[in-house]
């Protein structure tokens, strides 16, 4: 099959960036999105040019590291899927695609497709954790915790960093990023301690970052590659009241 | 070169106990006074970073991806082994302790197995403290399931994702340090190389991935724990980016290399669909709990799989491992895969793969059961192949996997280099010649929570602290950082016609074909023959567009690829001299009539560690011996 890209191309943070096209031919359906990516860089580097900087590893939807939006939609047209799980059978043979790195104030493009994700860092290291040294564990069974917590804490967990919910979000709020995690943790009976404090550092670390703040449009939760609910945002401004009311 | 393993007197069972009681310690006033380096950000060393700085160490940790979170560790899917005993059902420390010994074909050292089975407990202790979301039984109390290689049901899970839960849970240890100023992070930096200096590791050579910028780092001890080396074989289940660079140069300034040919190859894998192909895709193990292996009895028979009556077909792991059936050992199941498939009986349009089978499983437990337990991992199957596993069965191939060899480590995990220690998948230690499921995760922050707190610090109690201002601009340091300036610009300089892809995959298709499942004297050195050409052709014809001073990710494949381009070749070697069969290592020359391996014990009851000769010089072998004093070496049956 063949495919018409438009592709993001900047050389550098401070540099201004633009769209350059490129044709590709003989491609097959069966292939990856990104092994696409694989081939064009390929023919580019033969042809004495640069190749498309961008980011990927695991290729299993796993690992968060693939940005892209192709046609406007982060990680693609698929549902639950990353850009790595995306195969061009789901595309027209001889379309166009449109292929971005993530618009957001809070992600700045390095370069191409590559955005400086770390302030999703800087809000986990804020208070995403359990504070717990390594050793001072009871054992694994003397806390009983009902399956469908397990259940919902898990499916809140399952959130990969991969950013997409800000690139989605007209505020570039990273409100469902921050929500999975605080919902994680508040949702089992090992992080209640630290439940209040941590709920609000986080937010407080997620203004600070230059995220954006949310206005109920579920943009967020439509890309998810793991279908994060947006529920769990709810949960998080009912944390965040609750904590800071019973702090005055 | 000396290969002392420091084993600790006593009892196998009161080793450890007596090891931790006798231990040499630092005092917490004088912790802060050592600065150590921990290079990779997985389970093994997001794991020992965090530890180490909740002790008191100043710790400097690196990683080349944007975050640490990303560590290939993330895509574990299906378990890690404990033995808790929780199900009653007869487990025990001695039992997963002979069982790693066992599914390692009594190629590893007995007291780190027993270690590792010790620890392994407290690993699930202290993730669920952590809040790593495990699944429960409507009790509310952990579930377990059933592995390879195993009789008992020890192995715990979070749904098909318990990597990323597990490395999430290090992760938050380690942001939790970073956000208190005890761990410094350097995502997007890669190690170049590592600085040796009067016979002790002192440091690195970093690489900043978006400036470009060299830099030399000096701790008092450094700890790769940078994961395996299985993309050279290009095609294989690990990430993009997972490569040996780390390793492989600590081994160039003298870290002995061990076991290299070691390396497993998983039985339930996407089958290879083009030659565009970029990666394959693990189906986790934990499906051959309900799903049945088969191909059609008849050579060349060519029907669907519905058309195929029940009485053709040969459910061939249940018929030549009655005990252990579906869950033989990965190794023996991938060579039953193999031997199948070259008798013409594989499945599929390229005839390189076999039926996985839930059809039995569906009728027993319901659709609905078998989605709950591996829904995640059927959507996956359907997204890549377009086909729907509920209806008609899988079809799996094997592929690269994990690698068993690594850097050689003493009980303490420190290289024969003193200062240099090796953690998780990069170093050799407790698999032997394969690897059971379940295990890796467990190996990765056995090593990372509780083995290194305290071998470190026995080794650090006898350094004087270097303090702030050693080094980074000694003799040593300076030499290190020239010499990863020259071969940057000799990877730039080249400018030939061929991009590093094409250079990585014609060596991954030499591995597999000649240091794969199956190898012989003859296809090992026309292997070795190959890589050398394929080496020369690469420092001649390489085009590495763009410039050392910004994000260049094809210089980054390219210095990565070099690296694998000597690495493959040792493998080849380690695989020729090896001259028996054991575990992963089937050397078609050592076989039983019914095409089992034939170990030879009396001359390869060792460890080989190879020490660098120079560029373009023979590596020298060395054996360490394995000395087995409470299990009696026999042959590996699953029969």
């Amino acid at each position: 099959m063949k495919l018409h890209l438009k592709i993001w191309r900047q050389p550098g943070k401070d540099h201004p960036g633009k769209f350059e096209a490129y044709g590709l031919e003989g491609l097959n359906p069966n292939m990856s999105f990104l092994e696409m990516m694989d081939v064009l860089n390929d023919r580019l580097t033969r042809e004495g040019k640069e190749p498309v900087a961008f980011e990927h590893d695991c290729r299993e939807g796993i690992c968060g590291s693939c940005a892209m939006a192709i046609n406007g939609e982060p990680h693609g047209p698929n549902d639950g899927a990353t850009t790595c799980q995306v195969y061009l059978r789901s595309f027209k043979d001889g379309e166009t695609l449109t292929v971005e790195p993530w618009r957001a104030r809070a992600f700045p493009v390095l370069k191409d497709l590559v955005t400086d994700r770390s302030a999703f860092d800087r809000v986990m290291q804020a208070g995403g954790f359990i504070s717990v040294n390594t050793g001072q564990a009871p054992d694994a069974n003397a806390m009983p915790i009902g399956k469908e917590v397990a259940e919902q804490a898990f499916d809140a967990a399952h959130c990969i960093g991969c950013g997409a919910c800000v690139a989605a979000c007209r505020n570039g709020s990273a409100m469902l990023f921050v929500a999975a995690k605080v919902s994680h943790l508040g949702l089992l009976p090992q992080g209640q301690p630290e439940r209040k404090q941590r709920v609000q550092r986080m937010v407080e670390a997620m203004d600070a970052a230059g995220f954006g703040n949310c206005s109920n449009q579920y943009a967020c939760e439509a890309v998810c590659p793991k279908k994060i609910s947006a529920d769990w945002i709810a949960r998080m401004n009912r944390d965040y009241a609750l904590s800071v009311a019973q702090k005055l | 070169m000396k290969l002392e393993a420091r084993v600790p007197a006593g009892p196998l069972a009161d080793k450890w106990k007596n090891f931790k009681a006798s231990v040499r310690l630092v005092s917490p006033a004088n912790k802060r006074k050592y600065e150590v380096i921990v290079v990779g950000t997985g389970l093994a060393g997001g794991s020992a970073a965090a530890s180490l700085a909740e002790l008191g160490y100043r710790v400097k940790s690196f990683c080349f991806h944007d975050s640490p979170r990303r560590a290939h560790s993330i895509a574990a899917q299906g378990g890690i082994n404990a033995a808790k005993n929780y199900q009653n059902d007869g487990d025990s420390v001695r039992r997963l302790f002979q069982d790693t010994i066992k599914g390692g074909d009594f190629r590893s050292r007995e007291a780190s197995v027993y270690r590792l089975a010790e620890v392994s407990m407290n690993i699930i202790d202290q993730c669920v403290a952590q809040g790593v979301p495990f699944a429960r039984e409507y009790g509310g109390l952990l579930a377990n399931r059933s592995f390879g290689g195993a009789q008992v049901s020890r192995t715990f899970y979070a749904r098909g994702a318990t990597g990323q839960q597990l490395l999430l849970g290090a992760y938050a240890a380690l942001n939790r340090q970073i956000g208190q100023g005890r761990v410094q992070m350097f995502p997007r930096h890669e190690m170049l190389d590592l600085v040796v200096a009067d016979g002790k590791a002192q440091g690195i050579i970093t690489r900043n991935l978006v400036t470009g910028e060299l830099k030399a780092h000096a701790a008092d001890a450094v700890l790769l724990c940078t994961g395996g080396y299985g993309n050279a074989y290009y095609l294989s289940t690990y990430a993009r980016g997972s490569n040996a660079t780390a390793i492989w140069r600590a081994h160039r300034r003298g870290a002995a290399f061990a076991n290299p040919c070691f390396t497993q190859i998983h039985p339930t894998c996407i089958p290879v669909s083009g030659e565009y192909q970029s990666k394959l895709t693990l189906m986790s193990e934990s499906l051959r709990n309900d799903g049945r292996v088969w191909v059609p009895k008849q050579s060349g028979d060519r029907r669907p799989a519905a058309k195929i009556p029940e009485a053709e077909r040969d459910y061939f792991l249940e018929r030549i491992y009655p005990s252990y059936g579906n869950l033989a050992p990965r190794d023996i199941a991938s060579r039953a895969a193999k031997r199948v498939c070259d008798e013409g009986r594989g499945v599929g349009g390229s005839g390189l793969g076999v039926y996985m089978d839930f059809s039995e499983a569906i009728s027993r437990l319901g659709q609905r059961t078998v989605q709950e337990r591996y829904g995640n991992l059927f959507n996956m199957y359907h997204e890549i192949t377009g086909e729907n596993a509920y209806g008609a069965p899988m079809r799996i191939f094997p592929a690269v996997h994990y690698t068993m060899g690594g850097l050689w480590v003493d009980y303490h995990l420190m290289s024969n280099l003193p200062g240099l220690f090796v953690l998780g998948e990069a170093n050799y230690s407790d698999h032997g010649a394969n690897r059971l499921g379940a295990s890796a995760l467990m190996q990765g922050l056995a090593d990372g929570y509780f083995v290194i707190p305290y071998t470190l610090g026995d080794y650090l109690s006898q350094q004087k602290p270097a303090g702030p201002k050693q080094a980074a601009d000694t003799e040593a340091f300076w030499q290190a950082t020239e010499d990863t300036q020259k071969r940057i610009q000799r990877l730039l300089g080249v400018k030939g016609k061929r991009p590093v892809s094409e250079f990585h995959r014609q060596l991954g298709r030499i591995l597999w074909d000649h240091c794969g499942m199956s190898r012989s004297r003859k296809g090992l050195e026309q292997g070795i023959e190959a890589i050398r050409t394929l080496r020369q052709e690469f420092w001649q014809d390489v085009n590495v567009p763009g410039s050392g001073e910004d994000l260049n990710q094809s210089l980054e494949k390219a210095g990565r690829v070099s690296d694998f381009l000597e690495l493959g070749e040792l493998m080849c070697r380690d695989a020729l001299e090896r001259e028996e069969s054991c575990g992963c290592h089937f050397r078609e020359e050592y076989q039983t009539s019914d095409g089992e391996c034939t170990r030879k014990d009396e001359a390869f009851a060792h460890v080989a560690a190879w020490e660098y000769a120079g560029e373009g010089k023979a590596a020298v072998r060395h054996a360490e011996p394995l000395k087995y004093e409470e299990v009696s070496l026999a042959t590996r049956s699953y029969k």
